[in-house]
């Protein structure tokens, strides 16, 4: 029987509009360990099938884990009542001839904002030298944070892919904002 | 001592501390969803090594894979290790990465320029 649901047709539409983008996963929903663990493991078996270079399949292993642990160790920062903080965000994985692009989502409130912001600019700004001296300066220096991270995600997915950081913050109705993150790895050698 | 033996997962590495056999060596990925839980009885282990350490004392770490907050638990392992090497007991870190990962190599070289203690640099 055809069906006129129109879920079923835009099943269709989403999927061509990802083989279009190069979008070889999409997911909105809880981040927690778990997937995690599924999401990295389930990539790299991936670009194995296609035989990718193992210097790229570790940097692109590399941005998703911390990517993914960003949105789980801070998803819950807000306000628990409110379902934007309840641990959800959306994760892409898109590639093309050049590059993997690694995107996450998830939301933040204002004072989160100004200090991703913050964070991110100066990030940016450094180069290669300037980045791995200030990574293992944090590392002598700093200490796990209540949240069980180090605050070196940015500045080593920066570092390790030699892309900047694009980002883009969207206002949501309740004045808190979603966080969008990109991260690129060039394919070719 | 008693011997700490873990071991390895998908996201915890392999952990051989054996001050009787005079092992230490950490292998494997490190990824674990609370890595002050996961490293503070290693640590706790350390300090305790550390009040009657073996005359030589070699640490080898040979991880495919660890995340940033992991990165900051082997620098304490290995500042804890550095103590006892102040302390008078010879230490040395033996750091292996894979050939092909710069990354890792680049993280070892990073490593031994804090850490005061002799490295060796190990591909495989």
């Amino acid at each position: 029987m055809e069906s006129q649901n129109s879920h079923l047709d835009s099943v269709y539409t989403l999927y061509q509009d990802m083989i279009k983008r190069g979008f070889t996963l999409i997911y909105e929903g809880e981040v927690n360990h778990q997937i995690t663990k599924t999401f990295t493991s389930m990539a790299d078996e991936n670009m194995g099938k296609v035989s990718e270079d193992d210097s790229v399949r570790k940097k692109v292993y590399h941005v998703m884990v911390e990517c993914l642990q960003n949105i789980c160790k801070h998803a819950d920062d807000g306000d628990q009542s409110d379902t934007a903080f309840s641990g959800n965000g959306i994760f892409i994985v898109g590639r093309d001839d050049a590059a993997y692009h690694i995107i996450s989502g998830n939301a933040v409130d204002p004072a989160q904002k100004e200090k991703i912001t913050q964070s991110l600019d100066f990030v940016n700004s450094l180069d290669k030298d300037k980045l791995k001296e200030l990574y293992f300066k944090k590392l002598k220096e700093g200490s796990i944070s209540e949240k069980g991270g180090a605050g070196l995600g940015f500045i080593d997915m920066v570092k390790k892919t030699g892309h900047k950081l694009e980002y883009h913050f969207d206002q949501l109705p309740d004045g808190n904002f979603f966080f969008i993150l990109k991260s690129t790895i060039s394919r070719n050698k | 001592m008693d011997a700490l033996k873990l071991k390895g997962t998908e996201d915890t590495p392999t952990v051989n501390f054996d001050a009787g056999a005079n092992v230490f060596e950490l292998s494997g990925k490190s990824m674990p969803e609370n890595v002050a839980a996961f490293y503070s009885p290693i640590l706790a282990w350390i300090d305790e090594y550390g009040k009657k350490p073996n005359t030589e004392t070699v640490v080898s770490f040979k991880l495919e894979y660890f995340n940033t907050a992991s990165s900051k638990m082997i620098m304490d392992i290995m500042s804890k290790f550095e103590d006892i090497s102040n302390n008078g007991a010879k230490v040395k870190m033996k750091w292996h990465y894979l050939e092909v990962d710069e990354d890792m190599l680049e993280a070892g070289e990073g490593y031994s320029e804090i850490v005061e203690v002799p490295f060796e640099m190990i591909s495989y």
